[in-house]
């Protein structure tokens, strides 16, 4: 581990290095490093720098409102937002999961492989195919969308039209691609007509069979460029997310599980609900975000990393085909129990985007999806507690209402915040094993973007903030002084200012 | 049947005078003929919006701006690889960019609609100064979208 990197021991004599954003993530964090005189890195820091409370954007609304309200908390995961507030007022109309009309929790969950499946395909094709098609210290004018449209036109296309399946699925299932208010307190608003199931089911096919070429293409690049992709960022962790009662992948509903570096399980089928007996968070001087452990292991070792790393390596098979064997195969690359290599986080990511097509085309030859009992209703309740595998991670929703319906105290813990500590770690990794010692310049400062954008992090949704800053690089001596600045503007644009 | 004519807002509602470019669409339903107009929104422009120019004759986005010279400004697009590549979000003319790559084809005419905005803050509500602005936006819009034409539009334009 790197914790040592944390603090340095004398910070007031070190060089000091930002990375100020950090790019193709959504929302603004920037990365400090100071180095001796030896261009020694002796403390790395991701921070994040802006912070407003969804809670407090949330408070004082009515229960009903929050399936459409929170979707805009985050322009890039609102269905996840949208499916977990809905859980957590399923509770409040006193309506159990186990007790949604089928129909209803089979639309729901339809719903979400296509949030999940449109959120992969951007992340992989969007931002980071560029780093891992060109290298992560090529020309930065070659890490763009842009540059891999011009090299490799077909794969791009077909990222561009996985996305555009994943928000078509959504506009069906919803109504709407945004604003949708498909799922409501106590099932879903409207079913899927057999026109919509038909429009749907016109291009799934070719979409799994992309999807599975993704998965090869992210096995081979991974696959050429060992021992690299398993150690760079690497750090034996924890895992948690939710699982099905069989151990199976699970994104929409299950208990928790967590298990440890050596996949020995800490926590089993934990109703979330309790949460709280779980999960604390803590707080840093130096960030707005928060960071959450498990209670049982303690600050120091409870740490734990979720989302798509933390879901493949947790769960014991995926019940869709195709999904199953590149499982198999992922988990069979590495020696140990576990799957530790932070750019792994993409290969399974790709899984989970071959997993969720090929559950759509399950769930759209189900004629439940077309059924029209889709309201169950119950005792009002005055607290509920809503979980979600949303494409970062786990995702949760914690409100109380009064007698009035109002939501009187809300909790949200989103995925990026539960990766806070481990993007940190990964930062000192990299930082520690590839940047100390050398002459710092932009594509390699990248590398630590690389670590970061692995996690596919959402600083938006962590920390409440739209990001739109540009990036800056300072370089200073040990007395203090400017010697050397690099300014990445909004639009792209390098200039040297020193 | 795809409609000719795309007009789309962009935004979030809930994020102060973000907001402006869907609700310039709401005033687009409720005062336009609409049998050849399609109105689409998102929070932000994405890659696979390309797709959504196909087969169009006229193409308009709308978006707030805090960079906006004017109350509203109305521009033609050209598409660019303008490197708006480090947030999720992407520029219009970047969207156009990915029209041509993966068309291989010139994008339709399309033009940007910028509304002058001030803060873009959670869960505040719409700006005095902003609703001015998009009180002269809609007016602007209704107009264009009477005569939608590509030499009337290039006559209207600010610069």
């Amino acid at each position: 581990m790197y914790s040592h990197l944390e603090t340095a021991k004398n910070p007031e004599n070190l060089k000091r290095v930002v990375v100020d954003p950090v790019s193709r993530v959504e929302g603004h964090g920037k990365v400090t490093l100071l180095l001796d005189a030896d261009n020694k890195i002796q403390q790395a820091r991701l921070h994040i720098v802006e912070f407003r409370g969804f809670e407090r954007f949330i408070q004082g609304r009515p229960y009903w409102e929050l399936p459409v309200l929170v979707q805009r908390l985050c322009g890039i995961c609102p269905v996840s937002h949208h499916l977990a507030a809905a859980k957590a007022i399923d509770q409040l109309v006193g309506v159990d999961p186990e007790n949604l009309p089928i129909s209803a929790d089979k639309l729901r969950r339809l719903l979400h492989f296509g949030q999940v499946l449109q959120s992969h395909a951007l992340h992989f094709f969007h931002l980071s195919s560029p780093d891992l098609l060109f290298g992560f210290e090529s020309d930065i004018s070659q890490r763009s969308i842009m540059a891999v449209l011009a090299a490799y036109p077909d794969l791009a296309l077909q990222g561009v039209k996985l996305r555009k399946y994943g928000q078509e699925v959504i506009r069906m299932v919803s109504g709407k691609r945004i604003h949708g208010t498909g799922a409501i307190a106590g099932g879903m608003n409207k079913s899927l007509s057999k026109a919509e199931r038909d429009y749907l089911l016109e291009d799934i096919d070719q979409i799994i069979v992309w999807a599975a070429a993704s998965v090869t293409l992210i096995k081979t690049v991974h696959e050429s460029n060992l021992p690299y992709f398993d150690d760079f960022a690497t750090i034996p962790t924890n895992y948690m997310g939710l699982i099905q009662p069989d151990g199976a992948l699970e994104l929409y509903h299950g208990g928790l599980r967590a298990k440890n570096a050596q996949g020995q399980t800490i926590m089993d089928h934990v109703d979330y609900c309790h949460y709280n007996d779980y999960i604390h968070e803590e707080v840093r001087s130096w960030t707005y975000m928060k960071f959450p452990y498990l209670l049982s292991l303690g600050q120091d070792d409870g740490w734990y990393r979720v989302g798509p790393l933390a879901r493949i390596n947790n769960c014991d098979f995926i019940k869709t085909p195709q999904a199953e064997a590149a499982r198999i195969t992922f988990k069979a690359h590495s020696p140990g129990a576990m799957v530790h290599s932070t750019l792994a986080f993409h290969w399974a990511r790709l899984i989970e985007l071959l997993h969720c097509a090929e559950a759509i085309k399950e769930l759209l030859h189900d004629p439940d999806i077309m059924g029209l009992d889709l309201v169950a209703k119950g005792e009002k309740r005055y607290e509920g507690v809503g979980v979600i595998e949303a494409p970062r991670g786990t995702l949760f929703h914690h409100y109380q209402v009064d007698e009035n319906d109002i939501v009187t105290k809300a909790n949200l813990i989103v995925s990026t915040t539960s990766n806070n500590r481990a993007m940190n770690e990964s930062v000192r990794q990299v930082a520690a094993e590839y940047l100390s010692g050398r002459e710092l310049t932009e594509p390699l400062l990248n590398n630590l973007e690389v670590a970061i954008r692995a996690y596919d992090p959402c600083l938006s949704c962590a920390t409440h903030a739209m990001g739109k800053m540009p990036l800056q690089l300072e370089l200073m001596d040990a007395n203090g002084q400017l010697i050397d600045k690099l300014v990445k503007h909004s639009n792209g644009q390098i200039e040297r200012l020193a | 049947m795809i409609k000719p004519i795309l007009v789309f807002g962009y935004g979030n509602l809930s994020r102060g005078d973000d907001a402006l470019g869907p609700l310039l669409l709401d005033y687009i339903e409720k005062h336009c003929d609409l049998s050849k107009i399609e109105l689409l929104t998102d929070f932000q422009l994405q890659i696979e919006h390309a797709l959504d120019l196909e087969h169009r004759s006229l193409v308009l986005f709308v978006d707030a701006s805090v960079a906006c010279i004017n109350r509203c400004d109305f521009s033609p697009l050209t598409a660019a690889r303008d490197k708006s590549y480090t947030t999720h979000a992407m520029s219009p003319a970047a969207v156009l960019a990915v029209y041509v790559s993966i068309k291989k084809q010139a994008p339709p005419p399309c033009f940007l609609m910028s509304i002058k905005s001030e803060s873009m803050e959670l869960g505040a509500g719409l700006s005095s100064a902003a609703e001015n602005n998009l009180q002269q936006a809609c007016l602007f819009v209704k107009q264009l979208l009477q005569q939608p034409t590509l030499n009337h539009w290039l006559q209207q334009t600010s610069y």
